[in-house]
């Protein structure tokens, strides 16, 4: 088979955009630490597991000239990946966890809808179908097989305020019921993307259905990404997710590294 | 009268911290029954069950009638002084840096004379209360303690060697949160503990009784998160050479048992909480505690766990519970003997079911936080090992003492 | 049944090695100067030596089995006296039998030990399991914690004051500045005495011994081997034992001579009076006063007023410890257990020297020993005669 010609090759191209800087990464990943808030859930049901990390040596003498570590978490622990399997609306479906998704599905473009000014107002603001109606007027119609991310600002909060629990629970924005079930129905979009801690808000308990943004994603097999940071820094438009989970079989989601692509007009 | 404790000076951080050193630990296996009654601030003797003859020191055999049966039982612990003595010299390193110090004959209302140490409020004649004590080998000593408790008493500076009091001492309480943990923030403080670092995890999540933990005088929050190795270094590191007691609240109770617990997400968490987070507390703050064990009138004391009573026996509702805190109470009897020659004892309180929402289901008795916490501090004061807080915590005891193959059944009924 | 007497005992031969503070030699090699000049003094050979008592705290890992073999000794009679201070008059009374009765001839008495820097406090520690269970962990004083307690209590009992136990410090002093082989022979004054530190009150330094490294021996055999081999000797008139005695007493306020004085002195048919001279066992003053009283010099309680009484200087009106004993001459281990024991053979046999009292015919030793918790367990008494 004859290769073509390098300058033509679409992924020649991108490296040589890439190298010349006009297609940045930006790092959409929370690092991993044991102090980064983990979902909380009533304390008699089971745990989500923080982030841990044991040394196995440090060029001692458990290891002499090494140094690595052992760390453990759960699969939603951190900035991560929902599958489909995660929710019980997602059980049947095929190529519903993280080892069987087609790995094409681990690359997508984001649309990124500003609703920081919003939740910094109204912690409890919810996405309507009007608000990204506005967006779409302002940015074009969110094309298929495409993520949406909740663009919130939130990953820039201290913890406290992050998770921020109140006396009835945690207050973050989120989806409303009908806009995420408008948004696999109509716009047949890839995934739903927050700064929150689930793709859910905070209340969304309330909801009815509960949780629709695992409800609706997850029961039409799409996926979720949460503690996403530095929304801030992507266009509305134009960025490509790089969002591949760990190859775990059967796992309901995963910790990744979410890198986020995005090119610099000329 | 004692001469009250003065809040000792802040510590030149230049000088040399004095090097633990411990009375000579060897005993005979006998003498051990005072070391358990001791360990329990109990005042036991051999007793001979054939002659009634109440025997002193440890011997095998009856020394009026012969019989091999002398177990020890509780005995009156009242006597007189005939003879006192102030030593000036000795030939042990320990007792050559505190002298002087004083002994005395001490002739018991029950028979036998017991040369023991003298509190220094006793004077000869006197009449006295004797009680068992660990002394910093953690072997059972005697002191003859006033007949009639004397202003100040429990800064006598020989019975202070004995003890774990928390006055003038700097506590770390490792979770505040909970409600037994807040218990002994406010027991602790009103011991006289000159600071009480309390240890919070997840500082992002608020709880009940936070705003009122801070206001507490002489505390300082600590960021801790036991289950992690880091956090737990992390504040050691800040922290431990200004730790004199460590007293771990740190709890995780749940029911179930093992086989219906529908995995192990739970269990590990108990294990990772319980036992790990014990180990955890042990590998970073008790090195620096046992260098520490000599370290002046606020020398490192103590480090306290509070143990389920379940931890002796399984409770099958609690199943999975249980067997963490037994593998807990096997860990403290290694940190015992690794503490042990830094004079810092280990405190094991045991408890029975907590009143609190992780017993809701549990029918009464059952212990307040506060009690428990009041407990401690007694425990702390009296210097013991292992304390059994509550009815229900001394009713198991009891009935291990008793026949342990009924209480395991009964237990599992 | 009517106890037999010691006819036919002779004791002789009164060795001493001279003593050291410390040593870096073994109790071995104590014990095998002092048989050395036992076979110089006698003109016997090591294998003459047909029986061995040996007393010793530093031997171990050995014992008197392990002696004979490391000093080439076949004894067919063969004693381990580990009794301290009562050890002197036991090992007598014993081989005294023994030779009465021919199971051995020439039977070596001889107590000794070394003193390496830490051996003290190594001792304390370990000396019993009474010890090591109720006694060290409580200040570790050792024996000056022990008598001292047993010292207050005899204060209060009976008046007596430190003057009155200074007194037999100072003449012991005295006599020791008369015997060469004391290690303390500056001359000691009452005002010193009372001015001396503190060890553990009401004890004071010069109510205390010093340990240290050393030997005595003597030879027991009957009274036609020893005029064969010319060897001077005293007659044994009566001897007493007794361990653990008055255990219900609370504190130590008598020994067990008191139990067995009667018969001391019934044995020999004389009186406290018929005697010229007492060597006590002295680890500390006190117990010099208890054996005054209960062998019967004076009533109980009244010791005090007895050495306010009399002098107990080798000229004295009451000859007491005339090398000095253990105060003045040193506690070499379990020979301060035959110190009393040697010098007075040495007075019976016109061998004393400067310290000789004069024209001294009978001699009381008394022994005591083993401070096993709270007071000494072991006692004995000797009455020796010139022969």
């Amino acid at each position: 088979m004859n290769a073509r010609p390098a300058a033509t090759s679409a992924l020649a191209v991108f490296a040589a955009a890439l190298a010349g800087g006009t297609i940045r990464v930006i790092d959409l990943t929370h690092t991993l630490t044991p102090e980064f808030p983990t979902i909380v859930m009533p304390p008699e049901l089971g745990q989500c597991a923080p982030f841990r990390m044991e040394e196995v040596s440090r060029y001692d003498e458990r290891g002499p000239a090494w140094y690595w570590n052992n760390f453990s978490m759960g699969e939603h622990t951190g900035t991560h990946f929902d599958a489909p399997i995660h929710w019980v609306t997602g059980k049947e479906l095929a190529d519903n966890a993280v080892d069987t998704i087609p790995p094409v599905h681990f690359l997508a473009p984001a649309c990124v809808i500003d609703c920081s000014a919003e939740s910094t107002a109204n912690a409890d603001f919810v996405l309507t179908i009007p608000f990204v109606e506005a967006w779409e007027a302002k940015h074009g119609r969110i094309p298929p097989r495409a993520w949406v991310l909740l663009r919130t600002d939130w990953h820039k909060r201290p913890p406290r305020e992050y998770v921020n629990l109140l006396d009835d629970g945690p207050h973050s924005p989120g989806p409303a019921p009908a806009v995420v079930r408008w948004l696999v129905e109509h716009r047949d979009v890839h995934g739903f993307g927050t700064e929150t801690i689930g793709t859910d808000a905070g209340q969304a308990a309330h909801f009815t259905p509960p949780y629709p943004a695992h409800h609706y994603m997850h029961g039409r097999g799409r996926y979720g990404l949460q503690c996403l940071a530095n929304l801030d820094q992507l266009p509305p438009t134009g960025a490509l997710l790089l969002t591949a989970p760990l190859k775990i079989r059967q796992g309901s989601g995963s910790p990744l590294r979410v890198l986020a692509l995005v090119e610099t007009p000329p | 009268m004692t001469e009250p404790l003065i809040r000792p000076r802040r510590k030149d951080p230049l000088r040399k911290t004095r090097e633990p050193l411990l009375p000579q630990g060897i005993r005979s296996r006998t003498a051990f029954g005072l070391t358990a009654a001791a360990a329990e601030g109990r005042f036991a003797l051999q007793v001979c069950t054939d002659c009634g003859c109440i025997l002193y020191p440890p011997r095998d055999a009856c020394s009026r009638c012969l019989s091999g049966r002398v177990p020890f039982r509780d005995v009156p612990s009242g006597g007189v002084v005939l003879a006192e003595t102030t030593i000036r010299t000795s030939t042990d390193v320990y007792f050559r840096e505190r002298t002087p110090w004083r002994i005395g004959t001490v002739a018991l209302d029950c028979g036998p004379s017991f040369v023991a140490h003298l509190h220094g409020d006793v004077a000869e004649g006197a009449r006295v209360r004797m009680t068992l004590r660990l002394d910093k080998s953690g072997n059972a000593v005697a002191i003859a303690m006033p007949d009639t408790p004397t202003e100040h008493q429990e800064d006598d500076v020989q019975l202070r060697e004995l003890t774990c009091d928390p006055k003038f001492r700097r506590v770390l309480i490792t979770d505040g949160r909970n409600a037994t943990g807040q218990a002994m923030v406010r027991a602790i403080a009103t011991a006289g503990a000159s600071i009480v670092f309390v240890g919070l995890a997840d500082p992002w999540k608020p709880f009940p009784g936070e705003a009122a933990l801070r206001e507490i005088p002489g505390v300082e929050v600590v960021s801790l998160d036991i289950t992690d190795s880091q956090s737990v270094a992390d504040t050691a590191g800040e922290i431990a050479h200004r730790v004199d007691i460590l007293v771990n609240t740190t709890e995780h109770p749940r029911i179930g048992g093992i086989m219906g617990r529908h995995g192990l997400t739970v269990a590990r968490e108990e294990m990772d909480i319980r036992y790990f987070g014990l180990l955890r507390l042990a590998q970073h703050f008790g090195p620096t505690m046992r260098a520490r064990g000599a370290d002046g009138v606020n020398a490192a004391a103590a480090f306290v766990n509070l143990l389920s009573v379940h931890a002796l026996m399984n409770w099958p509702l609690y199943g999975a519970f249980s067997a963490a805190e037994a593998a807990c109470l096997s860990a403290t009897q290694a940190l015992r003997a690794e503490l042990r020659s830094g004079g810092v004892k280990v405190l094991n309180m045991f408890a029975g079911p907590l009143d609190t929402e992780w017993f809701q289901s549990v029918p009464p008795p059952k212990l307040s936080p506060a009690a428990l916490a009041t407990a401690t501090v007694d425990a702390l004061r009296k210097g013991i090992e292992d304390a059994y807080v509550g009815d229900v915590a001394q009713d198991i005891r009891a009935r291990l003492d008793v026949q342990p193959k009924a209480l395991e059944r009964e237990l599992g009924a | 049944m009517k106890r037999r007497g010691y006819d036919g005992v002779a004791v002789c031969a009164p060795i001493s090695v001279p003593y050291r503070r410390y040593s870096v030699d073994s109790a071995h090699w104590w014990v095998g100067r002092a048989l050395y000049a036992m076979t110089q003094r006698t003109g016997l050979k090591p294998t003459d030596l047909d029986g061995l008592s040996v007393s010793s705290f530093t031997l171990a890992p050995d014992t008197a089995v392990g002696l004979t073999q490391h000093l080439g000794l076949s004894p067919r009679w063969l004693d381990h006296v580990p009794m301290g201070g009562a050890s002197g008059g036991i090992a007598l009374r014993r081989a005294a039998r023994a030779v009465q009765c021919g199971d051995a001839d020439f039977v070596a008495c001889v107590a000794a030990d070394t003193n390496h820097v830490d051996s003290f406090r190594k001792t304390l520690s370990s000396f019993s399991r009474f010890a090591q269970d109720a006694v060290y962990p409580y200040g570790s004083g050792g024996p000056n914690a022990s008598f001292a307690l047993i010292t207050r209590h005899y204060m209060n009992r009976t008046g007596a004051t430190r003057e009155d136990f200074g007194r037999i410090c100072v003449a012991q002093r005295a006599n020791a500045q008369r015997y060469d082989g004391a290690l303390m022979q500056k001359p000691l004054t009452l005002d010193d005495y009372m001015c001396a530190r503190a060890i553990s009150d009401p004890i004071h330094l010069f109510d205390c011994v010093m340990p240290c490294a050393g030997a005595e021996a003597f030879l027991v055999c009957r009274e036609d081997d020893a005029r064969s081999l010319g060897l001077p000797f005293a007659r044994v008139l009566s001897t007493i034992e007794r361990h653990n005695a008055y255990q219900d007493d609370p504190i130590q306020f008598r020994g067990g001579w008191a139990v067995d004085r009667d018969d001391l002195w019934s044995v020999a048919g004389i009186g406290p009076d018929a005697v010229d001279f007492l060597q006590t066992y002295d680890d500390y003053p006190v117990i010099v006063m208890m054996q005054i009283e209960d062998l019967g010099f004076c009533a109980k309680g009244e010791a005090p007023a007895f050495v306010r009484a009399h002098t107990l200087t080798t000229d004295g009106d009451f000859p007491h410890n005339t090398s000095g004993g253990q105060l003045s001459a040193g506690q070499a281990g379990a020979g301060g257990g035959y110190l009393g024991m040697v010098e007075a053979v040495r007075q019976l046999t016109d061998q004393a020297g400067d310290t000789t009292v004069p024209d001294a015919r009978i001699g009381l030793v008394s022994g005591f020993g083993m401070i096993n918790y709270d007071r000494g367990l072991a006692s004995s008494a000797v009455l020796l005669a010139r022969a």
